[in-house]
């Protein structure tokens, strides 16, 4: 599915084998989607020789942790819908 | 939540940060245009390379200055799709 600006979303929590870009401190975090960059090559697959198809949705994503609000780019596969 | 060695945001730390700039040295120019010229060929990515720092042993990896991970990465990388033999850069110094 898609996601839309202003939507909640959470990251996943996994850890899969070799290369992903979602940094450990945002998983398992809720954060609203800030804007959408538009479709990428998937970097998890393209890691291992493939690709990279097909392109994955890349959001900006506003995480409020501490007083701070941090915005970090999150790809698709790892982003469900939050409360 | 601490990850793998090279995920390291937000790890407690109470260090400064080292802001300092630094020249670098010729072996480090070299390795950057090495790892770009074959990214424009075609011969190995940028996900693949980070593919190969991010698997360096965490020891290995906090030793490492940054143009070195990028060379073991390579060699990895070259040596996965047999661009290079394996152990062939060790053995062409003796040579």
């Amino acid at each position: 599915m898609t996601f839309a600006p202003g939507q909640r979303v959470r990251v996943a929590t996994r850890t899969p084998r070799g290369h992903h870009r979602t940094p450990g401190y945002v998983k398992g975090k809720a954060g609203t989607v800030a804007r959408l960059h538009g479709k990428f090559t998937n970097p998890e697959t393209r890691a291992h020789g493939g690709d990279g198809l097909p392109r994955q949705e890349l959001y900006l994503v506003a995480f409020d942790e501490g007083g701070f609000r941090l915005y970090v780019d999150v790809f698709e596969h790892w982003l469900e819908e939050a409360e | 939540m601490h990850g793998a060695v090279h995920d390291r945001g937000g790890w407690p730390t109470e260090a400064p940060i080292d802001r300092a700039e630094h020249e670098l040295a010729d072996w480090e120019v070299l390795v950057d245009a090495l790892v770009g010229a074959l990214s424009r060929n075609g011969v190995m990515n940028v996900d693949e390379l980070r593919r190969g720092i991010e698997s360096m042993p965490p020891e290995a990896y906090e030793q490492a200055a940054y143009y070195e991970r990028w060379l073991y990465s390579a060699e990895l990388i070259l040596t996965e799709k047999g661009v290079l033999e394996p152990g062939e850069l060790d053995r062409r110094p003796a040579s």
